[in-house]
């Protein structure tokens, strides 16, 4: 099984290569230099590999939530090279990637020892990105038996004051916890003693996750990868103003 | 030379295939129009949304309809800018990737060098130098063409641009958006009853300016009875004052340069009146005038196609960066000062 994987919905623009469950990555935190980057990056991994593109299986990409530009770049290369290979495409949630990294990170026993987490609140997050506008993307995740992440009820767009969650303890995870900690911790009334506020989502997760979802026949055409924005409603139209 | 183009600048998403010595193979577009037209102008989110949508769909008929395999497809050319950011990255990012996937060179075009190119498309098409004009809802430019690559700016507007002025009017005429190709047929059932301004013909240059004449015509407006009459009386009349300032300007341009040549092109060349009065002048001067045809005055990829297939063959292309740059002056593309 190999899967390509592009990620470019924050900050962070990176690629991944996934080989038979081994992963290769390349990551860079470089605000606005994705259009610089991502195709060098996907390009160094391939020769690498000595992989031509009509020899994988699959791609997948982050489609979000996050910047609505960034998730179209994503979107796009992904498009691109599925058009130009002829490849089924996993898309895999942002929120997902970030949850996929926490839990991946902290069961990890050594690390998560020296950080002092409790193992209970390494299999939960509640993940948060700032969404800009006073709000933030929402989803809360939990590591399944095969230790990938999987969504509870649904993703949103919310405020930090409203966001809905399940009755379970977990930790707070992504950089929506920096901006609306106290908010959050508010509202989740006792739920979370752990934070983590400077994940960013990495295209080795959505590789992961991706390579997962192909096995279990998520992936679609081209035609149907789209971007998930949540933000849904962008302007007004003149007969609601 | 097979060359897929691809054009998603601004509210359409088109895509073509040119072929170096067959010419246009095929083409195919999605305009936003409808969309847009809902919310009283272009919403830029929205035309990134839309194009990311139709843009790999529309290349995958277009491929089907050509009978063409991948194999046969020789490099890629997108427009680049200038345009609205997101909806230029959809269309740039796209094109790189799937150049990228194919191996095969990728070239990025400036949007403005498409239209004044786009006569090239027809049966007759003009030889170089020539005096382009570029008339479109963003642009209003003179431009001295001496060959593919090697433009001269002598004028252009210094505010609103020619298709601006005309949906801005329309606008304030109260016929909607985009009300560009309304405003010209009301004005066919109306006669100018004052003498409009024909803005900066009354002293040198080949600059535009079209914003005084919209506050012109919004005060005429409101000093009428806005009866549709009036309103039809004030379409003509601006109308007609569009006309004759670019009529003027082009013979000013055409003269200045000793050229004989002049091509229309944009959004705006599709105007009956403008066309019919830019041909008058050109008979006068024993000038010949070229447009492109209907469909591609407007923003399209056989434009975009045909720009990047001349520039691959004189070996241009991009490395793996994705290029995009809304503000991208066409001067720029000159690599002479002659």
């Amino acid at each position: 099984m190999k899967l390509l994987a592009v990620e470019t919905s924050t900050e962070a623009c990176s690629a991944a290569l996934i080989i038979d469950g081994v992963v290769s990555e390349r990551f860079e935190l470089a605000p606005k230099e994705h259009t610089r980057l991502i195709l060098p990056m996907i390009d160094e991994l391939m020769s690498a590999a000595g992989l031509k593109p009509q020899q994988l299986d699959a791609l997948a990409f982050s489609c979000g939530p996050g910047s609505f530009t960034g998730v179209r770049i994503a979107t796009a290369v992904i498009q691109g090279i599925a058009l130009g290979a002829d490849l089924p495409i996993v898309p895999v949630s942002t929120l997902a990637a970030i949850a996929q990294d926490f839990f991946d990170k902290n069961n990890d026993k050594p690390l998560r020892e020296s950080l002092k987490i409790a193992p209970t609140n390494c299999n939960l997050a509640f993940t948060a990105m700032d969404a800009r506008m006073g709000e933030i993307f929402w989803g809360v995740y939990q590591r399944n038996e095969q230790g990938f992440a999987e969504l509870i009820g649904k993703e949103s767009v919310t405020t930090a004051v409203d966001v809905e969650f399940p009755d379970l303890i977990g930790a707070g995870v992504g950089s929506g916890w920096g901006v609306y900690h106290d908010e959050l911790m508010a509202r989740l009334a006792g739920r979370v003693s752990y934070c983590e506020i400077d994940n960013l989502p990495r295209a080795g997760a959505i590789a992961i996750l991706g390579a997962q979802g192909f096995k279990q026949g998520l992936a679609v055409t081209v035609e149907q990868a789209m971007p998930v924005y949540l933000r849904d409603k962008v302007a007004k139209k003149e007969s609601e103003r | 030379m097979y060359v897929l183009g691809i054009e998603t600048s601004c509210d359409e998403t088109a895509v073509a295939i040119y072929h170096s010595e067959q010419g246009l193979i095929n083409h195919n577009l999605h305009s936003q129009v409808d969309m847009h037209s809902e919310y009283g102008g272009v919403v830029p989110e929205l035309a990134s949304r839309d194009h990311i949508r139709k843009l790999a769909p529309l290349i995958k008929q277009l491929m089907q309809e050509s009978r063409l395999s991948s194999a046969d497809i020789n490099g890629i050319a997108y427009t680049a800018g200038p345009g609205l950011m997101g909806a230029l990255l959809v269309g740039a990012t796209t094109a790189r990737s799937l150049a990228w996937a194919w191996k095969i060179p990728a070239v990025a075009v400036h949007h403005m060098e498409g239209h004044l190119l786009a006569p090239m498309l027809e049966e007759n098409p003009p030889e170089f130098p020539f005096v382009a004009l570029l008339i479109s809802g963003g642009h209003t430019l003179l431009i001295q063409v001496k060959g593919i690559g090697r433009y001269q700016l002598l004028g252009e507007s210094l505010d609103d641009a020619a298709g601006e002025a005309f949906d801005k009017t329309a606008k304030m005429l109260g016929l909607g958006y985009p009300g560009g190709p309304k405003l010209s047929a009301l004005a066919e059932h109306g006669t100018p009853q004052i003498k409009f301004p024909r803005p900066m013909t009354d002293r040198p240059g080949l600059d535009f300016s079209f914003s005084g004449l919209k506050t012109f015509t919004l005060n005429t407006f409101n000093a009428s009875k806005k009866t549709e009459q009036d309103q039809a009386d004030i379409a003509a009349g601006f109308q007609q004052a569009v006309a004759e300032t670019l009529s003027i300007k082009c013979k000013r341009a055409l003269q200045q340069t000793g050229l004989k040549r002049l091509v229309v092109a944009g959004g705006v060349s599709a105007n009956k009146q403008i066309r019919a009065a830019l041909t008058e002048m050109t008979a006068k001067e024993q000038a010949q005038i070229y447009f492109p045809r209907l469909e591609f005055c407007t923003d399209n990829g056989a434009m975009i196609a045909y720009a990047g297939c001349q520039r691959l063959m004189a070996g241009q292309q991009q490395g793996l960066e994705i290029f995009a740059r809304p503000r991208w002056p066409i001067s720029e593309l000159s690599q002479t000062t002659d």
